[in-house]
């Protein structure tokens, strides 16, 4: 079981993505963006960062970069792929989800520990969590705040493709409190938090058990492990 | 446009009386002279943009070196025992075992940040990651010591935004988690703020890269960013009058970061070094090009060639002197093998990088760089680079120290009442300087990495180093300039003293010293007596403490008019820990836990949070200091730790007991019962000295029930004192902090007087 993890010119979690991928019990293998192989992963991770220094706009020049050819291939195909805060932009850059990101509404970076419900635990990252599981994930950004027009906006609701929502504070700003989404298929799943950094107890998230205890984030892995497997 | 043409060596020869603007790019006469004397010529006017940038204050340490040596004399064997690169170097690094060392430094950007906050402050940031990568390691962590103006005064949200905004931009956007820091408001840094910046990296003993230029015929490399007109100190003089004016001028004298490039240079740096493709290699931070090539050439073979035609540039107009001088950022220097030149540069194009090979390394003993085909710069390097000029500046000592220090703060009027000190306790609690500090702290990741074992508000950051063993370091800087102004030598030894207890609380084992010396001016003779006294005491405590200062870095000129700020020796305290696992965390997470004060509580209030928040007074004494007993709370803290007996350790400093029991409730809303009585029976004192004193050696801590009767026993076979104070209870919204017979506040209420401060001035 083979998962890719494609490190683009400042991407700066992928390092982690690569842990929680091992900590899960998969294999992660290192992909660069300037090239057109795939090297047969199973599922792919586009991890967070500041790709190209968000210059233009965050995710738009990774998202024309050369593997980004295949990983579009691949996700029409079916096979998995996440996508974390700036893979997120990327995968809105590429079209294969809708909307887009902006810069959040209070203008500031945050970092926090973020409450999220599973609004849709049918995708290939989300099979593992109970419908409307509450979860803590960390979330860091500057440009979190996700739009999309009111058709859309309603697609995305009436067909269940939001697959996460902020609870309790929304941190950016993000139209209908959207965290994450999923294309209609349940493969490929965008969102800004980053469960990468939720896989390891001592140091995740704070919980009401201890601080920097909470794991909610290895699921999200174990999902797609789950889902390529069966 | 015409072409600038450069002044020539021959031509130098040829004019000796030439006219030139020594004055106006910093150089005093006698210092002008000397270089004339040196080269038997007059300086080029190249020559003299070198030596005038590399001979300022802030690369010679010419008012400090004579200080400065005391570091490096007042050392024993066990302090070099873990010590593998000592001062003098980019950072220093300190072995850390199994294999692992480490590498720190703390580094000042202070007027920068003045004059334009968020570029200061970002590459503040930026330079102090490159001096850490330039030693072989990967960068792994950062934190930044600030100093602002009063909170209240109109221009200090300027300033905070801006370099919150800057170290927050650059620092998150090149994936180093940062963990700590402090900040600090006071009138005395309103128009000369301080922001320092910490960086430590991680690297195998192998992979430890010095700077020099060795192997005569290998090649000098420049790659990184393109060079620009930013950041040139005197160049607007060069480039003007003097010289052709129809080059570029009055450039700006703050440089611009890039945290994109500076991500990709480490990268592309740790890819260099894995494939053993780089010599030796230095950053470009102050003085540019003419550093980084002096400096090389002094530490290695001696001889450097430079064509300095092949430097790429931002901008094509500019003159050899402002190349010479530019501080444009995320550049690096390296020396490359001929035969690894091919490797080298594959590697460099992987990441999309620019690089020029500027010339090679010689044995001729000289720095000789062409520019048009002709030579404009002829030296020795080490005359740049290591032969400055050394002074000893006149010191005297202040005149008004005496009347400040018999001004003590025992005079002031004290609470006796509950009511009358419950609103003192939450006065202080919502002081700038105590209050909550998320505003600006949740702008910063601490995640990224995924090693991060403890972060602010702890009382120091901890990143694990090895995955498998769980290795790691701890990490905490202090300076309390409101005791250096009171006593430079006792302020400096307890800012020492606090950083060593604050790692020591989370069950790390202090290893080295970093310092960063903020002081005004050093043409004043007080504020050189300040500095001489202050570098003494930190050497005196170093020795005592048997832990070395690794390097750091000297600010003087933090002064407006001739108001010179406070003291402030930021000292940073690296600790070991065998496994992050073990680590302590100052807040309280559970109910039901014995709470246990450590150390004895004299009446010590001069100086104190307490005298400057109620009473707006500072003067006195700062408070005794014993280093031994800071020795004994710190090995009994981590043998405790060791134990497992501790469920959290909290030092004590400013604010006192009080303001250590409010963030321990704050952090997490677990409540307590205390009781002083104890406190007050045994050390004889009044209820103002119990809560807000600022005694040294001294912590909180908290054990659970079924481990009591082990750590008494611990305390009192080590012979420390330890009262038990009270107990942990209740959480959420029935959580108050009731001390028995004075008061009881709500836990919420703590919180929202102490998150309240800081929103309210800049949110």
């Amino acid at each position: 079981m083979r998962v890719g993890v494609i490190t683009f010119p400042g991407s700066l979690d992928d390092r982690d993505a690569q842990r929680a991928i091992r900590l899960a019990g998969a294999e992660p293998v290192a992909l660069w963006h300037g090239e057109h192989d795939l090297k047969k992963v199973d599922a792919i991770v586009l991890p967070g960062g500041f790709s190209y220094g968000d210059y233009l706009r965050c995710g738009a020049i990774a998202s024309h970069s050369p593997i980004m050819a295949e990983v579009v291939d691949a996700a029409n195909k079916g096979m998995p792929v996440l996508g974390i805060c700036n893979g997120f932009q990327m995968l809105v850059e590429a079209h294969l989800l809708p909307g887009g990101l902006i810069r959040n509404d209070h203008g500031r970076f945050v970092r926090r520990d973020q409450m999220i419900r599973v609004e849709n635990n049918r995708t290939d990252w989300t099979n593992k969590f109970d419908e409307s599981e509450e979860i803590v994930i960390p979330l860091k950004n500057g440009e979190g705040g996700y739009i999309a027009d009111k058709a859309t906006l309603d697609r995305l609701e009436g067909d269940g493709l939001v697959t996460f929502r902020y609870l309790g504070v929304n941190p950016n700003g993000s139209l209908n409190d959207i965290a994450g989404i999923s294309n209609e298929r349940g493969n490929v799943v965008g969102l800004m938090p980053h469960p990468e950094h939720a896989v390891e107890r001592g140091f995740g998230p704070n919980t009401a058990d201890a601080m920097r205890s909470g794991i909610d984030g290895l699921r999200i892995f174990t999902s797609m492990i789950a889902k390529v497997l069966a | 446009m015409s072409r600038h043409v450069a002044d020539t060596v021959a031509n130098a020869a040829a004019t000796p009386e030439k006219e030139q603007p020594f004055a106006a790019l910093g150089l005093k006469p006698d210092e002008y002279a000397r270089i004339r004397e040196i080269l038997g010529r007059r300086p080029t006017s190249g020559e003299l943009a070198m030596y005038s940038v590399m001979w300022s204050e802030h690369c010679s340490y010419k008012s400090s070196k004579i200080y400065l040596r005391q570091f490096g004399q007042k050392v024993t064997d066990k302090m070099r025992e873990r010590l593998m690169v000592g001062m003098g170097e980019n950072a220093g690094v300190v072995d850390i075992g199994e294999g692992w060392a480490v590498t720190f430094k703390v580094e000042s950007h202070n007027h920068p940040s003045y004059i334009e906050p968020f570029q200061g402050a970002a590459t503040g940031v930026g330079g102090i990651v490159r001096d850490i990568i330039s030693m072989g390691a990967r960068p792994v962590a950062v934190m930044d010591q600030l100093r602002f103006g009063a909170i209240d005064h109109p221009d200090t949200a300027r300033v905070v935004h801006g370099v919150v905004g800057g170290i927050s931009f650059y620092g998150n956007c090149l994936g180093l988690p940062n963990i700590g820091g402090e900040t600090v408001f006071d009138a005395v840094y309103q128009g000369n703020p301080l922001v320092n910046a910490l960086a430590v990296g991680v690297l195998r003993h192998e992979d430890l890269h010095l700077a020099n230029a060795s192997g005569v015929g290998n090649k000098v490399v420049l790659f990184g960013a393109r060079t620009g007109g930013d950041g040139i100190g005197g160049a607007s003089i060069l480039a003007s009058d003097s010289f052709d004016s129809t080059g570029p001028t009055k450039r700006p004298a703050v440089q611009v970061g890039d945290p994109f490039a500076e991500k990709v240079l480490i990268e592309c740096c740790l890819e260099l070094y894995a494939g053993g493709l780089v010599e030796g290699i230095q950053d470009l931070g102050a003085a540019g090009i003419s550093c980084a090539t002096s400096e090389l050439a002094s530490n290695g073979d001696g001889g450097m060639f430079v064509e300095l035609d092949n430097v790429l540039l931002r901008d094509p107009t500019l003159t050899a002197e402002e190349i010479l001088m530019s501080e444009s950022q995320e550049r690096m220097m390296a020396v490359v093998k001929p035969e690894k030149l091919e490797a080298f540069l594959a590697v460099v194009a992987k990441w999309d990088v620019e690089t020029s090979v500027l010339g090679e390394v010689t044995d001729t003993g000289r720095l000789i760089i062409h520019h048009g085909g002709e030579e404009i710069v002829n030296v020795d390097p080490r005359t740049v680079a290591i032969d400055g000029p050394v002074y000893e500046r006149p010191v005297a000592y202040p005149a008004w120290i005496d009347a400040l220090q018999a001004n003590s703060a025992s005079a002031l009027p004290r609470a006796t009442e509950g009511d009358e000190l419950r609103e003192q306790f939450l006065a202080l609690v919502a002081s700038p300087n105590l209050a909550d500090t998320s505003y600006i702290t949740d702008q910063y990741d601490y995640y990224v990495g995924g090693n991060t074992a403890l972060a602010f508000p702890d009382d120091a950051g901890m990143i694990r180093v090895d995955e498998e063993s769980g290795l790691g370091f701890a990490i905490a800087t202090d300076a309390n300039g409101r005791y250096c102004q009171l006593d430079p030598y006792e302020g400096a030894r307890l800012a020492l003293a606090e950083a060593f207890r604050n790692v020591s609380m989370t069950g790390a084992v202090p290893a080295a010293v970093t310092d960063c010396l903020n002081f005004g001016s050093p043409e004043n003779p007080e504020v050189m007596w300040q500095f001489m006294r202050s570098v003494e005491g930190l050497g005196d405590a170093c020795m005592e403490l048997e832990i070395p200062v690794t390097g750091g870095n000297v600010s003087f000129y933090n002064q407006t008019g001739d108001q010179p700020i406070h003291p402030t020796p930021v000292v940073g305290v690296l600790g070991i820990i065998d496994d992050v696992e073990r680590r302590v965390p100052s807040a309280w997470q559970d109910e039901g836990n014995n709470i246990y004060l450590l150390g004895v509580t004299r009446t010590e209030l001069d100086g104190s949070a307490w005298a400057g928040t109620i009473h707006g007074h500072l003067g006195g004494r700062p408070p005794q200091l014993s280093l031994n007993d800071e020795k004994a709370l710190a090995h009994l803290v981590q043998g405790a730790a060791l134990e497992g007996l501790l469920m959290s350790a909290h030092d004590l400093s400013e604010g006192g007991l009080a303001q250590a029991l409010a963030e321990s409730v704050a952090r997490f809303g677990i409540g307590a019962r205390v009781w002083l009585n104890d406190i007050i029976e045994r050390d004889g004192m009044d209820l103002t000295s119990a809560l807000f004193s600022e005694s040294t050696a001294r912590a909180i801590v908290t054990v659970p029930r079924e481990d009591d009767v082990k750590f008494v026993g611990l305390c009192e076979a080590r012979g420390y004192p330890v009262l038990r104070i009270g107990v942990t209870d209740g959480r959420d919204y029935e959580a108050t902090l009731h001390v028995q017979d004075v008061f009881t506040v709500p836990v919420a209420e703590i919180r929202e007087r102490s998150n309240a401060t800081l929103p309210h001035y800049f949110a």
